[in-house]
């Protein structure tokens, strides 16, 4: 149905509900918990489920095309910065599969404006921030001359 | 919520705006930081960033990196491979620009903390083919938006923008757009020096191949409403390439990728009953595109054309040979974290039938088309070219601005630059950002000048969905058939089928012809005069409401443009029934589009290619 929700799980936080790129987990009114209210706009990119603090989201297959008894269960952990799946197939097999997700701590990331501020004659260059130091290579910003592009067929 | 029920009007100014902040609007949100210090940089994204647009669920590669620190490649081996395999026209002078600077995007990307996998040998990045690279990318665009957020003065995230603004005062300039807070309903006006639209290209236009619930596993996300082209469609900014649609071979029905397998894993295809069948094509194809077919490495409509060819002779199913492979328990790891780092789905739908590629070959299929600007296909906005090189023709002021002025484009939306992908979508938005920063400073003290008339007039028609609803509820008893309005899935459904049967869908085999595309253009006409009478019982019908309008006009782009270029440029993509033809005499050009909001017209004309001639 793509994602759905246990009900025994779920609290109600609305994690998915921020996170969702389609907008499809709501709150339900009656409930308090979230639902998939557009399961046919669902992509199974599984958002929600790496964003659940509860484990509460899980997804059956779209049921055009899949048949039921399968799992693909999921657990992101930003702490360790690895994400863990488990596999199981129709009849029973399993595989598992452990990946890093990021090699530096969460929040560490250099903002634009703490590097040195470019010097007005930068803007009638080409290169770009960091450039050319970040290409790592000698020789500078690579660039055509204007003589080099022509009309014809090659 | 009535019309104007309890609704706050906010008003934001920015000097650089920056629409959709997926990879190429983080790119361009944290390119203007750097070169705007004291700007006020406005980010808008109708989800949120930390998880929206095509990266939302991570990628197993970039497939866009030169190498040019070891030697590996350089910008015009790009060029020459993108034109290749879009069979000759691609914008070169902007694909070189992407090209000489995405490898420092990607050392970034290093830096902040992506996980890029390395050669054991060398100790270079792991090479999953001549272009890309093999990455850990489940918090790809989690970490690209921690970059984005430390450079906006503000993300609004959960908005959804509609229009573009123009200045009052100035003819032709953009001034900054407006939209709708998809949780508050509260209205937004943006005021803005510089606009850079960095939305998404158009999944849903064409009729997908599932139709029930599975409609939502398209091969590009859902969410990608084709805004990237309708907000500067709508203020007459050109397009170009419109006709040039995407049809994928992808895994079946889960539309998990392909580039690994054959790239990395060197698993091959054969037909139903086991056999090769490309070569059997090449003398069919060979005399649609002449020695267009004879390139390396074969263009990707031309595999299309042969799989296409071989299942309509009554030979499928296509099959992925991956039994061999498989046996290598490295390989097999990496065949199934390629889906769970980006394509789950396959993964769901190879547990659910019980298909382990180690035992049985999977099937393929091609995709129904898509629109968009950064994968093998280059339709978009028409735009300026980099200051240093790009030839008169192709360059009117700053880069990547468009032929509006102050509206500025990067990833799906800058049409001509194929092949660019995430990091390439990336580094356009720097690009942009650049120019926009200077456009901005070059601006000094002047203001830009919004109409309230103009925004107060959108406002009634943005909101018009939910009136309409409220009141025509009322008419019926229950249940989802009004005389009154239509619901947005309607709309959607009627659109997807139009393009489907009209313009080059699944189920004429990607066939269309002039006959074909001039009635669905008449079609379409009486779905655009149907939106006035679109029903919304909540916000979130209201947004679907307004990305199926933003689709409707791409899917009108695209089919002016398919009438207009009178040949088969792409065989695989789809077919003009009445030109099945190359024709490099007449059409070896761009198309160009322009549309007229005050007269809904169309003109289109044609633009020169320029290569590089060594």
């Amino acid at each position: 149905m793509p994602t759905f929700v246990y009900m025994t799980r779920c609290d109600g936080c609305g994690h998915c509900v921020d996170i969702c790129p389609s907008d499809i987990m709501h709150i339900d009114k009656t409930t308090r918990r979230a639902y998939n209210i557009e399961p046919n706009m669902c992509w199974e990119c599984y958002s929600c489920v790496k964003a659940c603090p509860q484990n509460a989201i899980d997804v059956r297959g779209y049921a055009d095309f899949a048949p039921l008894g399968h799992s693909v269960r999921v657990l992101r952990e930003e702490a360790k910065a690895t994400i863990s799946w488990r596999l199981r197939f129709r009849d029973g097999r399993e595989k598992n599969f452990v990946s890093p997700i990021r090699t530096t701590p969460w929040g560490s990331i250099k903002g634009p404006a703490e590097y040195a501020a470019p010097a007005p004659e930068d803007f009638a260059k080409q290169e770009l921030a960091h450039e050319p130091e970040a290409l790592n290579i000698s020789g500078g910003l690579p660039a055509l001359r204007r003589d080099q592009l022509k009309v014809g067929v090659v | 919520m009535g019309l104007f029920g309890g609704r706050k009007t906010v008003f934001v100014d920015a000097d650089i705006l920056v629409i959709g902040g997926g990879m190429a609007g983080c790119g361009a949100t944290y390119e203007s930081r750097y070169w705007g210090r004291d700007l006020k940089i406005v980010c808008v994204e109708k989800a949120n960033i930390e998880r929206s647009g095509a990266v939302a669920q991570g990628l197993y590669a970039i497939n866009c990196y030169m190498g040019m620190q070891w030697g590996e490649n350089q910008p015009e081996d790009h060029v020459r491979y993108a034109r290749n395999d879009l069979m000759g026209l691609v914008r070169e002078d902007l694909g070189y620009d992407i090209a000489r600077h995405v490898d420092s995007s990607v050392h970034k990307f290093e830096e902040w903390g992506l996980p890029i996998m390395k050669d054991p040998k060398t100790g270079r990045y792991l090479r999953e083919g001549k272009w890309q690279i093999m990455i850990h990318g489940e918090s790809y665009k989690p970490i690209v938006a921690e970059a984005a957020r430390k450079a906006a003065s503000e993300v609004c995230n959960r908005i959804m923008v509609s229009h573009l603004l123009m200045d009052k005062t100035k003819a032709n300039r953009v001034a900054g757009a407006v939209g709708f807070n998809v949780r508050t309903g509260d209205f937004h006006v943006f005021r803005a020096k510089a606009v850079i639209v960095s939305a998404g290209g158009a999944s849903h236009i064409f009729q997908p191949r599932a139709v029930g619930e599975g409609m939502g596993r398209t091969w590009y996300a859902p969410w990608s409403s084709g805004s990237a082209y309708a907000l500067p469609i709508q203020v007459g900014a050109k397009m170009t390439q419109m006709e040039n649609r995407i049809v994928l071979t992808r895994f079946k029905d889960g539309y998990g990728p392909v580039g690994a397998y054959f790239l990395h894993l060197k698993t091959y295809t054969q037909n139903g009953y086991g056999e090769e069948y490309e070569s059997k094509w090449y003398d069919d194809t060979r005399a649609l595109v002449g020695d267009y077919i004879d390139r390396h490495p074969v263009p990707t409509c031309l595999r299309n054309h042969a799989l296409i060819k071989e299942v309509a002779a009554g030979r499928g199913p296509i099959r992925m040979v991956t039994k061999e492979a498989f046996q290598d328990p490295h390989k097999e790891t990496v065949g199934w974290e390629n889906f769970l780092g980006m394509t789950i789905g396959q993964a769901v739908v190879w547990a659910s039938q019980n298909i382990d590629p180690k035992h049985i070959n999977p099937e393929l299929t091609t995709s129904e088309p898509y629109v968009m600007g950064s994968h093998a296909t280059c339709s978009g906005a028409w735009a300026s070219g980099p200051e240093d090189y790009a030839p008169a023709e192709y360059q009117w002021g700053y880069n990547r601005m468009m032929t509006v002025d102050g509206l500025f484009g990067a990833g799906d939306t800058i049409g001509g630059t194929a092949h660019k992908f995430s990091s390439g979508s990336f580094t356009e938005g720097r690009i942009a950002a650049k120019a926009a920063v200077k456009y901005v400073n070059d601006m000094g003290k002047a203001q830009p000048q919004v109409s309230e008339q103009e925004y107060r007039d959108l406002e009634k028609v943005i909101y018009q969905p939910l009136e309409n609803y409220r009141v025509g509820r009322n008419e019926i008893v229950a249940g989802t058939v009004s005389p009154s309005y239509l619901l947005p899935l309607h709309g959607l459904q009627r659109l997807e089928k139009i393009m489907d049967e009209y313009v080059g869908g699944t189920s004429t085999n990607y066939m269309t012809n002039g006959v074909l595309l001039n009635r669905g253009l008449e079609l379409l006409a009486m779905l655009k005069e149907d939106m006035d009478r679109m029903g919304a019982e909540d916000l979130h019908q209201l947004q679907r409401t307004w990305e199926l309008h933003h689709r409707i006009l791409a899917s009108e782009s695209v089919t002016h443009h398919t009438l207009f270029r009178e040949e088969t440029r792409w065989p695989g993509y789809y077919y003009r029934g009445d030109h099945m033809k190359l024709d490099d005499e007449k059409w070896h050009c761009f198309t160009l589009s322009r549309y007229d909001r005050n007269t809904g017209k169309w003109a289109m004309e044609k633009a020169p290619v320029y290569h590089i001639i060594d």
